[in-house]
């Protein structure tokens, strides 16, 4: 009697209940075609898997509240302070709970992580534009997500309470104040009461932060990689064969789910060594916040670099006409800077379209090189960006290689526009240089196989 | 002859039913996936690294167990964690690259459904056909939603004062409130020395009000540039300035006090988040940095007893600017 196949009666029990075997086989055979740099948005999930797993852990401890208490535990530093509950909890995850510290540090460096992998995978999709028709929607959802995920880090990093923590609070109530006729009330309605805000304050956040934002960033990533199985990836032109219309890849099952679970298994490796090896944000160094306190030297989170780096470079005037101001000077860096990079990277799909009047399918990706102007236009807006980013850390500059902080203002000020200037020009033309080198190459080709067949005839003549 | 043809028969009969064996078994025995050859030594290895895996988990958990919450180091736990995750990744990717059949495999990218689509709006085009008033209708499915939507978002009014924004140019100073430090002593005008830099709160506030904090400092009088309003805020050369910048709330919490005077020709008050620098002696005024608005300057006295107080409340709101805050007075 033939042995039978043990798996017959589980894959029978759930075709009969749901009939979707037809659905099963085809997901077992979803293709993913090979190539390492599609790999970046699968670590941004699995930093994400991290967080709220780390994130749910957290949050058994935490206590969002701003109620005075006194501390006493084995941090002797802080020993007899007042602080507020919040800032207490955090201490006693990082000292009195067994893994508390490694939890706490895993979460935030997979935060840390999460976006740089996100934003790697932006310039990659960028860069190769695999935005375009079909996968505009695709691609826009991923700029939602990452402009969800720059708050939700925030406030992350925000819900502490020390006094770094509130020094990037005290921020943020500067830049909503600022936004143009609603920045008083948005501001009085988001803190409750003028900074340091009501005690609900606490409350908001804490539920922007667990619940509201991680469930807008999951729901998105759903809807992301719903729209990406449902047209699928896109592939380099790596042979003749790979075509818009013919797609060439390994198959979700057998081969591509070992290797997706690698990377996967690798990156939470990755994330609990650095949270287990790497000192991040020790919080216990800061000291509670008050608004009457400051430091020097204050960084955020990686990722906010950019508009630190904006809100200095900003030159100091606030626009009024006679006794009204109208834009105080944090709304330029600290929120239409950041609106500005979205809505240029959110339109540039359409824009490039009119301009190149390809309206056509593209599921084969280009090479950097294939489209210069569009390459030439990232590089110069990236290293725009990127240049606001490094003056967010010109006053560490200053400390560390004593690099005059006014001068470097100065050549940042000129330099933001002038290097990605440059830039446009240079990398314009190294695409159009690599593109000729390729067609000579071709030609060189094409002439040396002539060449070889004349002779092949020739010897055919004689004899 | 008849045996003989029976015998034909019976043995074309057996032949056709071996033949039609044959290719069942030849069907089923069609794979999807192929087979490729094992690999003994592969698995081998997958088994070794899963072996360590499973070592690294049960030291997490020892290594949990074992030290008190004071000496468990988290290096050893992150270690534990860390390199469990990474054995087992590097057993999977040695079952993805010698143990899985990798094929590379064809597939069509998706069309459009050109029927289907046209359908989709045939059919809700069609459903509409009993109604005649469509735009009506519409509207006041819209008002309806709309006037629902604006109730439902009404509850947020709740969250603040919203347009009611004189809380902002709320500051707990007034005239006769003495100056006090961080421990609710009061500042005597000679503690107040030159090249140093006080924090002070009125005397009973909440300090953690942006209007409470204020920076003292004790300039040369001869020095003052203030102006003439406010002659007199300044007894002894000691001024005081809201501590909170007024480009985005942070604390000015540097004193730039003049080492080297051709270098650094003015003492300056600094804010550590972007840089905004206020000069004492000039009522507060901006010389550095983004800040758009001078610091609010606090009138001083100094009473008989030679303790410091406030003698009214500031110049200006405290706090990042927001729109129309030049209107607007401390109160």
């Amino acid at each position: 009697m033939a042995e039978r196949d043990p798996l017959e009666d589980p894959v029978h029990f759930v075709e009969e209940r749901t009939a979707a075997a037809p659905l099963l086989r085809g997901a077992l055979r979803y293709l993913f075609p090979d190539h390492w740099s599609f790999l970046l948005g699968e670590v941004a999930l699995y930093a994400f898997i991290v967080l709220v797993a780390t994130g749910i852990y957290l949050a058994l401890f935490f206590d969002p509240s701003t109620a005075k208490t006194v501390y006493h535990g084995p941090y002797g530093p802080l020993d007899g302070q007042q602080m507020s509950a919040a800032y207490k909890s955090l201490l006693d995850i990082s000292f009195t709970y067994k893994a508390g510290l490694l939890i706490r540090q895993t979460h935030h460096w997979a935060a840390d992580v999460f976006l740089v992998s996100f934003v790697m995978h932006l310039m990659r999709v960028f860069f190769t534009g695999a935005y375009r028709k079909p996968r505009e929607l695709t691609w826009i959802i991923g700029l939602l997500m990452l402009f969800t995920a720059l708050p939700e880090g925030f406030l992350g990093y925000s819900l502490g309470d020390d006094l770094l923590s509130g020094m990037g609070i005290a921020i943020a109530y500067g830049v909503a104040l600022s936004i143009p006729v609603i920045g008083g009330p948005l501001a009085l309605a988001i803190w409750g009461a003028p900074f340091p805000g009501k005690p609900e304050f606490w409350s908001r956040m804490y539920i922007a932060h667990v619940f509201l934002l991680p469930i807008l960033i999951g729901t998105l990533i759903a809807i992301h990689l719903a729209l990406v199985a449902l047209r699928h990836h896109t592939q380099f032109k790596e042979s003749p064969r790979h075509t818009d219309r013919r797609l060439i890849g390994v198959p979700l099952f057998p081969g591509q789910t070992p290797r997706s679970l690698a990377l996967m298994f690798a990156a939470f490796g990755v994330l609990f060594l650095l949270g287990g090896l790497v000192q991040i944000n020790p919080i216990w160094q800061w000291g509670p916040y008050h608004p009457y306190l400051g430091t020097n030297g204050a960084q955020p989170d990686w990722y906010l670099g950019w508009l630190i780096g904006a809100l200095r470079l900003m030159p100091g005037f606030d626009v009024t006409i006679g006794h009204i101001t109208l834009v105080p000077n944090p709304f330029w860096g600290g929120a239409l800077f950041p609106l500005f990079v979205l809505m240029v990277l959110a339109v540039f799909p359409w824009v490039e379209r009119r301009f190149t009047k390809d309206y056509a399918f593209h599921n084969v990706a280009d090479r950097p090189r294939d489209a210069p102007t569009r390459t030439a236009f990232g590089v110069a807006f990236l290293s725009w960006v990127f240049l606001i980013f490094a003056f967010g850390s010109a006053d560490r500059l200053f400390v560390l290689y004593g690099l005059s902080y006014d001068i470097q203002l100065y050549a940042f000020r000129i330099g933001i526009w002038v290097v990605p200037a440059v830039l446009f020009v240079l990398t314009r033309r190294i695409c159009r240089d690599l593109q000729a080198a390729e067609r000579v190459e071709e030609i060189q080709h094409a002439a040396e196989e002539e060449v070889a067949r004349e002779r092949l005839e020739a010897h055919a003549g004689i004899t | 002859m008849k045996r003989l043809l029976r015998w034909v028969v019976a043995l074309g009969a057996l032949l056709y039913g071996r033949m039609l064996r044959r290719r069942r078994e030849k069907r089923e025995r069609r794979r999807i996936v192929p087979a490729g050859t094992p690999e003994r030594s592969a698995e081998n290895l997958v088994l070794a690294l899963l072996g360590v895996a499973t070592l690294f988990a049960i030291g997490f958990i020892v290594a949990y167990a074992e030290y008190s919450p004071r000496s468990l180091p988290n290096e050893l736990l992150g270690i534990c964690l860390g390199m469990c995750f990474l054995f087992i990744a590097a057993a999977l990717a040695v079952v993805a690259k010698r143990l899985v059949v990798t094929e590379e495999l064809e597939d069509k990218y998706p069309k459009v459904h050109e029927e289907e689509q046209l359908q989709v709006a045939e059919i809700v085009h069609e459903s509409g056909g009993r109604i005649t008033r469509k735009r009506l209708l519409m509207g006041a499915g819209a008002a309806a939603g709309g006037a629902l939507a604006a109730a439902l978002g009404t509850p947020a009014a709740s969250l603040g004062p919203v347009w009611h924004t004189a809380p902002l140019d709320q500051s707990p100073w007034r005239r006769g409130k003495r100056l006090v430090d961080e421990d609710d002593r009061p500042y005597s005008a000679d503690t107040i020395e030159q090249g140093s830099f006080y924090t002070a709160f009125p005397e009973g506030a909440d300090k953690d009000r942006l209007g409470a904090a204020v920076v003292v400092v004790r300039l040369d009088p001869n020095g003052l540039q203030l102006p003439a309003a406010r002659a007199t805020w300044a007894p002894e050369g000691i001024v005081a300035y809201s501590k909170i910048c007024t480009h985005a709330g942070c604390a000015i919490a540097l004193y730039r006090k003049p080492t080297f005077p051709t270098l650094e020709p003015h003492a300056a008050l600094v804010c550590p988040c972007h840089y905004s620098t206020f000069d004492p002696a000039r009522a507060g005024a901006v010389i550095y940095g983004p800040a758009g608005r001078p610091l609010p300057q606090l009138p001083l006295l100094i009473d008989d007893a030679g303790m410091m107080r406030a003698g009214g409340n500031f110049s200006g709101p405290v706090g990042p600017s927001w729109w129309a805050v030049r209107d607007h007075k401390a109160d």
